[in-house]
């Protein structure tokens, strides 16, 4: 199985091992809501409970999306293939290097994430969600669960979209 | 101010070409490069640590071929450096007069000299181009402070229309243009159906009305670099029939075969709507680019205007 190759230190492109249409309509399980930013808050009051959890979601997540924890997920965005598991970490898409076979320029026994989750989002109707510009991650956030940051709205502006009314939007948030 | 925007806003075909810096401490050899390419170019790509081998870096040897009379388009990658180190080099560079700038991903560390080295990639080609956006029109740097003066640089980007997923092509560049990219040059083009189709994507989004296209294209001087070109660059297709072509030459023909399909080449790409000029990439071959030039009759030294401009050298000041 390609997964095999990934290793813990260096990012390698994962197949994710959950389908596409069936991870869209399990979000719904993590949907923000009241309940879980309290839960959100009540974890981040005690951290070993909060170390516990974030346990939980390092493991589940590895499992299924190679997940290498870098706290501000981009998977709902992404067709639920992880573009941390790219080499260079690209989170607005492939580089250049990509083979005509879709196989990855750093590991070419891999398929590139980036086409993986082109495949994935078009297959579960999701595929305009690869016109969106994700910024820069905040590297403060890695070994943090992803989880806590989305329920307690970090998330929100990870990704902004663009079209003819906001052509150019802002690199800052909020500006 | 960057000639190459004043070019790209003029009718005329524009060229660019690459300079590559040397891999010791000698500016002359910059220098020697750039006069091969003064006149011939409307501007040079100075390249940043290509293909992840260490060189001089792209900001000193851009300033070298500035002050030998070659307008440059600084390449900075974000495989080297932070977003700090990329923003403080950005700025270091419209200090120093650098017109153009050329923002991209970079390939990866494994595929060059120092494959040991760490990674950085903590911006992403898009993200580095938002943020030089960011620092021209909003005059603030990525941690929102405000900047006195700020730079004017014309910011240029690139794509590789036949790299997979073939679909996402003309939208990531599409993503690169809202986060600022001005002008975009291409990888090599030798399949010209497959260039033509995904420049009918890139209209179809619209792009070319922000963004000026630069066509890639370079000369295949020998069997060997075809074989190089076709099996070991990343991302690169060349169709058979290119091969089939430089083989059906007896070898001392081979080169001249190659310069006529380059130039052959930069015609139907012309012909393409939507394509301002060609990029030629003929790192350390650079004297073909004049060949290249003259043969297409294209570039600066069909223009008078922009070759009264040639004469009076570098004008760079600041």
């Amino acid at each position: 199985m390609e997964s095999s190759v990934v290793t813990a230190s260096r990012p390698a492109p994962f197949h994710p091992r959950i389908p596409a249409r069936l991870v869209y309509r399990a979000h719904i399980l993590l949907a923000r809501n009241g309940g879980y930013q309290r839960l959100a808050a009540w974890l981040e009051r005690h951290p070993r409970r909060y170390r516990w959890f974030t346990a939980a979601e390092r493991i589940s997540k590895e499992q299924l999306f190679g997940c290498r924890m870098c706290g501000q997920c981009a998977l709902p965005a992404t067709g639920y293939a992880c573009p941390m598991t790219c080499p260079k970490q690209l989170r607005n898409g492939p580089c250049g290097g990509v083979s005509p076979s879709g196989r990855c320029e750093v590991v070419p026994e891999l398929t590139c994430v980036w086409v993986i989750a082109a495949q994935r989002a078009a297959t579960a109707g999701h595929d305009d969600d690869l016109d969106l510009l994700q910024r820069p991650v905040d590297n403060r956030q890695w070994d943090r669960s992803s989880w806590v940051n989305y329920w307690q709205g970090r998330d929100e502006q990870l990704w902004v979209e663009f079209d003819e009314d906001d052509p150019r939007p802002a690199l800052l948030a909020g500006r | 101010m960057s000639r190459l925007r004043a070019a790209l806003a003029s009718a005329r075909p524009v060229v660019t070409a690459e300079l590559g810096p040397p891999r010791d401490a000698d500016p002359d050899a910059v220098v020697k490069k750039a006069a091969t390419l003064r006149g011939w170019v409307d501007a040079a790509n100075v390249t940043d640590n290509q293909g992840a081998n260490v060189r001089m870096s792209s900001l000193a040897a851009s300033v070298l071929a500035m002050r030998a009379g070659l307008e440059p388009v600084m390449q900075l990658t974000c495989r080297d450096r932070n977003r700090m180190a990329l923003q403080s080099d950005l700025l270091g560079a419209a200090a120093l007069g650098v017109p153009n700038v050329l923002l991209l991903t970079g390939d990866h560390p494994s595929l060059g000299d120092h494959p040991e080295s760490r990674p950085v990639f903590d911006l992403d080609g898009v993200q580095l181009t938002w943020a030089a956006r960011t620092l021209r029109d909003d005059g603030t740097n990525m941690a929102g402070r405000a900047l006195g003066r700020r730079p004017d640089w014309f910011i240029g980007t690139v794509e590789n229309p036949f790299a997979a997923p073939i679909g996402l092509r003309a939208r990531r560049l599409a993503k690169k243009v809202a986060a600022g990219a001005e002008f975009v040059q291409t990888q090599y083009v030798f399949d010209v159906p497959g260039f033509a189709r995904w420049m009918a994507d890139v209209r179809e989004l619209g792009v070319t009305e922000h963004c000026a296209v630069l066509a890639g294209l370079g000369p295949i001087r020998s069997l060997r670099m075809y074989e190089f070109l076709s099996t070991r660059v990343p991302g690169l297709f060349v169709p058979d029939s290119v091969g089939r072509r430089l083989r059906g030459v007896p070898p001392d023909r081979v080169a001249e075969e190659g310069l006529r399909l380059c130039v052959e080449t930069i015609h139907e790409v012309l012909a393409i709507p939507g394509v301002s000029g060609v990029h030629v990439m003929a790192v350390g071959n650079e004297e073909a680019v004049s060949e290249i030039a003259q043969r297409a009759g294209i570039g600066p030294s069909t223009d008078p205007v922009a070759g009264a401009n040639e004469q009076e050298g570098s004008g760079h000041a600041g």
